[in-house]
């Protein structure tokens, strides 16, 4: 694997970055595929996952797991410990200014349709508008379609620029008093945008219209702070953070979630239950009935702690660097044509080629041991309004090295030369 | 290019990807079939002429990878002059091929089709190989006007 990681003291960065050991903490990278070294390229898909995250799981479920909350026997009372720790972890995360503030789900799609049917059913009412922007994930377009269906609202969509980026002139001219929620992408995951979510915010708190931010793919790449954001909803996955799939959080700000209705009934969500009256538990229990993803959420916190360890600004320096290195060496490719070319953008080289189908670029790819998406990106609005089907997508994660970034850019030439 | 690819993406798909058969649009069609495959966003229009139960003519439109243009234009320039019961049986054995149920399906029946064998081999491109020949299908039973591989 040695050809894969950049000779350290070649560059200043990349000595305090220490990539070698990165890669290292994640034992699938050293696979091969297809007898070539694995390039894993899918990270805004999902990332994997290092060692110490693995460990927490089959620490849990080796030595500490129980359901939580309601044994009074040792395993129960460890299970819960490192399940409330985990919580604890999240939120110093995010900085948020509770931990009644986050709620455990299975991700960020659960999360979102989570603030549609409560806050949405219980604040949005016939006439009513909620506004998204062209650049969004479908679990960022559906649920509040359903919401629209049910109530009677209007979904708005505010327009991008041929590079992908929000036109904020136009979103502000959507806003009006009968705008009760904002929901947009932090960062786009098929173009990479990464958006004026302080701007988004300032314009739609001046006129007292809440705003959820979908971070699934800004989480993993950047400091999230929701308190400076001073944003009311934050959702996000813990499979792309280097956590587990299954495991994701919902954050909230308490008095929101404390005025919101449940999401569903069951165990753990109630204080008492009788067959006349059930009073519900406080938040953040409130929303999480049933049993949790106890592992799933653990895990995550381990995550957490290996990334504070490495330090989330250092990670993306890291993948900035690969990022413009990328974007540099694909425009010098004849026939390659990038689908996203914001200011302001993450670790995410979005392209066609021209009368190639990005389908066989992939398959072809995959042949080299590389691993990209190709496909609509679960964001078929933003293709069309690019007028393409679909695109063949590159997305870099913590532990991607510049010589990656060569493997693929060669990988597409062979793809070109072989379609001629 | 890698070898065991060449399995896959032989001549015949590439000649066939970049000069597509029958790709025109046919005025007098008796029917007319859109398919499309959500997944990946290949979409095409299929034409028929039939008389007296044979296809007289077969014609397409639309856009998508090599796989799916490639079976796409070999399936029209083969239904041409068949039964409506002669396309049926081919499509039944044509999805015996790429789905791996019949190892010993008839390749030679299948004439140059065969070269689409495979695809079996990558699952997430049999519905590239296969969408072509559900339209067809769907044509002939004249079910609506547009079908789809999800």
């Amino acid at each position: 694997m040695n050809q894969l990681v950049t000779p350290i003291g070649k560059h200043r960065f990349e000595s305090i970055y220490n990539i070698g050991k990165i890669r290292a903490d994640f034992p699938i990278l050293s696979q091969r595929i297809r007898t070539k070294p694995l390039v894993y390229l899918d990270n805004a898909a999902s990332a994997q996952k290092p060692t110490v995250v693995i460990d927490a799981i089959r620490h849990n479920y080796e030595c500490d797991y129980s359901n939580i909350h309601r044994g009074v026997h040792s395993l129960s009372e460890r299970s819960t410990a490192a399940y409330e720790d985990a919580r604890e972890k999240v939120r110093a995360f995010i900085n948020a200014a509770s931990e009644k503030e986050i709620v455990f789900l299975r991700g960020t799609t659960e999360a979102i349709n989570l603030v549609a049917q409560t806050f949405g059913r219980a604040n949005i009412k016939e006439g009513d508008e909620i506004l998204i922007t062209t650049m969004e994930h479908h679990s960022n377009i559906v649920p509040w379609q359903m919401l629209c269906e049910q109530t009677g609202a209007t979904l708005k969509v505010a327009p991008i620029n041929r590079d992908g980026e929000l036109i904020l002139e136009g979103f502000e001219k959507l806003l009006s008093h009968r705008t009760k929620l904002v929901s947009v992408a932090h960062m786009s995951n098929a173009l990479g945008t990464i958006n004026p979510v302080e701007k988004i915010i300032e314009l739609a708190h001046s006129r007292d219209i809440p705003v959820m931010l979908d971070g699934a793919q800004a989480i993993p790449h950047m400091k999230v702070d929701v308190a400076a954001l001073d944003c009311d909803f934050y959702a996000f996955s813990g499979h792309k953070l280097y956590g587990p799939s299954g495991i994701g959080v919902l954050y909230a700000k308490a008095e929101l979630l404390d005025a919101m209705p449940p999401y569903q009934g069951g165990g753990d969500m109630i204080r008492q239950v009788s067959f006349e009256k059930t009073e519900y538990n406080e938040i953040p229990f409130k929303f999480e009935a049933g049993t949790p993803n106890i592992a799933g959420a653990i895990a995550l916190g381990a995550g957490i702690d290996y990334l504070e360890e490495i330090g989330i600004q250092n990670i993306a320096d890291h993948e900035n660097q690969l990022l413009q290195y990328a974007t540099e060496q694909a425009k010098k490719v004849n026939g390659l044509t990038l689908i996203g070319t914001a200011k302001q953008k993450g670790a995410i080289l979005s392209f066609v080629l021209e009368k190639i189908h990005p389908h066989d670029i992939g398959t072809f790819l995959d042949h080299m041991g590389i691993a990209v998406r190709a496909g609509h990106h679960c964001a078929m609005p933003v293709m069309d309004f690019f007028g393409v089907p679909a695109t063949t997508r590159a997305s870099f994660g913590m532990y991607n090295t510049r010589e990656e970034v060569n493997s693929l850019i060669d990988g597409v030439q062979e793809v070109i030369e072989v379609f001629g | 290019m890698m070898d065991n690819l060449r399995d896959l993406y032989q001549e015949v798909i590439f000649d066939h990807n970049r000069n597509p058969r029958n790709f025109h649009v046919m005025k007098n069609a008796d029917r007319k079939m859109e398919g499309f495959n959500p997944l990946c966003g290949d979409r095409l229009t299929l034409y028929l002429k039939i008389e007296n139960g044979v296809i007289q003519d077969a014609s397409f439109q639309g856009s998508g990878c090599a796989i799916s243009t490639a079976s796409v234009s070999l399936m029209t320039d083969i239904i041409k002059g068949q039964t409506l019961e002669q396309a049926e049986a081919l499509f039944e054995a044509f999805h015996k091929i790429t789905t791996g149920n019949d190892d010993e399906a008839n390749l030679e029946g299948l004439g140059k089709l065969a070269v689409l064998a495979g695809v079996k081999e990558y699952p997430s491109r049999v519905k590239c190989a296969t969408l072509p020949w559900h339209t067809l299908d769907a044509a002939l039973k004249n079910q609506g006007n547009s079908v789809t591989t999800e």
